[in-house]
């Protein structure tokens, strides 16, 4: 079967025409409505968030997270604001009147949203697009690689992120998943149905800092299919028993651990690691 | 577009992400709608609260020919009508999680406080016009509520 991602590239692929067929199919609102909802059950939502949608199209992922939690959406509703590179599938979004905010814009360029911004982003359908790139000045790892980084930053801490894609191979599953623990995500793939024609794959992926300090296994941890790719060191010879939470020995570790990872981190002083006042 | 987005919108353009000019985006001959929605969203507004910008949202309502905001936020408290205070005194958590809370917070009523805000972050949208980064000067166009923030392949 022939990939829309190997004929032409989004924008031009998802013209008027193509935008209308696809947001009227009832089979295709059925199977985005479940992929959404199963994105929403591994984001575990407990109150209304900001939400980033990328790659909303015209608003069948986006209009579940409008939802209240009795209509099967938990934490909801949410507010959303919805990113996409097609003209046409925005103003389908535009015509049905959706709730959350729309923007044109390239996931391949980057987020264009202040640090800590968002509680959580979901992707449904999207991502194997910016595995192409349309002009020669650009490469997937280049625009993998600003649309993850972008992402990270937008996230707050302990945020969580759930892009379903649809990898071409194992390659560019690898590709996909790579470039986004590289961002600095902890990063789980999910497989619903694998091997078959229904096969459906899920990167689950968290903001180190919060709740879950970015601990994936928590995440996706005991469910059936899941491949964990945990990619955080732990310290060589460390007593982890000794240490608090939140102490300064903690912090410092942490650091340590960003540094190596080429992360930027404030530099120490006598005030790290004690309580600061709370502003609000 | 709603007030609430351009609270958190950057320039997008690489060599701005550093400036602190490039928060926030300046509106720009713009046409101005009011979308009223069924009802206030107060768990949302409490949750979102901290985040935003404050003086930035000032700023932006000056820039909009908006009444001005209040020189300070308002407290999550602020947000609660009093008549339902006994609610009030529950510590709000940022992952308020369990049902019980969940419960609490569902009786509690917006003040006029939560529905002014409402208003202007959620119902005050952008339909016509332009937001222009304060470092660099590009102009984002917004058509029919949606900004354009596709970027020509020099600037990304
Ligand atoms: C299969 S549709 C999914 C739309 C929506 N999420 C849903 O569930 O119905 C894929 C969408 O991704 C968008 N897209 C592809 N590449 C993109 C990019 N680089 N940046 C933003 N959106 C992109 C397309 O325009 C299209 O609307
Ligand atoms: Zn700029």
């Amino acid at each position: 079967m022939s990939r829309p991602e190997d004929i032409l590239p989004p924008d031009l692929f998802y013209n008027d025409t193509e935008s209308r067929k696809y947001t009227t199919s009832s089979r295709i609102q059925r199977i985005q409505s479940e992929m959404t909802h199963r994105a929403l059950s591994l984001l575990s939502l407990t109150t209304p968030s900001l939400i980033l949608d990328i790659g909303c199209g015209s608003g069948l992922s986006g209009e579940i997270l409008s939802q209240t939690p009795l209509e099967g959406t938990p934490g909801g509703p949410h507010t959303w604001i919805g990113m996409d590179i097609s003209s046409s599938m925005l103003s389908v979004a535009l015509e049905k009147e959706v709730e959350g905010d729309l923007m044109l814009a390239d996931a391949g360029q980057g987020v264009p949203f202040r640090a800590g911004t968002f509680d959580a982003a979901i992707s449904i359908s999207a991502v194997q697009w910016l595995c192409n790139a349309e002009s020669s000045e650009e490469s997937p790892a280049g625009r993998l690689s600003r649309f993850f980084n972008g992402l990270y930053a937008s996230l707050r801490r302990g945020g969580r992120a759930v892009c379903q894609f649809y990898p071409k191979n194992d390659e560019q599953k690898k590709m996909v998943s790579q470039a986004a623990i590289k961002a600095g995500f902890g990063a789980g793939l999910l497989e619903d149905d694998p091997g078959t024609k229904n096969a459906k794959t899920y990167l689950v992926l968290t903001v180190g800092g919060g709740e879950l300090d970015g601990d994936i296994t928590g995440v996706v941890g005991g469910m059936e299919g899941v491949d964990v790719m945990d990619t955080r060191r732990r310290g060589r010879g460390m007593k982890r028993g000794k240490e608090v939470k939140g102490s300064k020995a903690w912090i410092m570790r942490k650091k340590e651990q960003m540094e190596r990872k080429g992360r930027v981190v404030k530099a120490n002083s006598k005030y790290t690691g004690r309580k600061r006042r709370i502003q609000w | 577009m709603k007030l609430l987005t351009l609270n958190f919108l950057t320039c997008a353009i690489k060599t701005c992400k550093t400036s602190p000019a490039s928060f926030p985006l300046h509106p720009r001959d713009c046409e101005l709608e009011v979308v009223e929605s069924e009802s206030v969203n107060l768990p949302f507004l409490k949750n979102i609260l901290p985040r935003l910008m404050w003086d930035e949202l000032r700023v932006i309502a000056d820039e909009l020919g908006l009444p001005a905001l209040p020189s300070t936020p308002p407290t999550r408290d602020d947000l609660v009508e009093p008549s339902s205070s006994s609610t009030t005194t529950i510590s709000h958590a940022q992952n308020a999680g369990n049902a019980a809370e969940g419960q609490q917070q569902a009786e509690e009523k917006p003040s006029q406080t939560a529905r002014d805000l409402h208003r202007v972050l959620l119902e005050t949208c952008i339909k016509e016009g332009k937001l222009v980064c304060g470092n660099c000067g590009h102009e984002y166009k917004v058509m029919e509520g949606v900004a354009n923030f596709l970027l020509p392949g020099h600037l990304v």
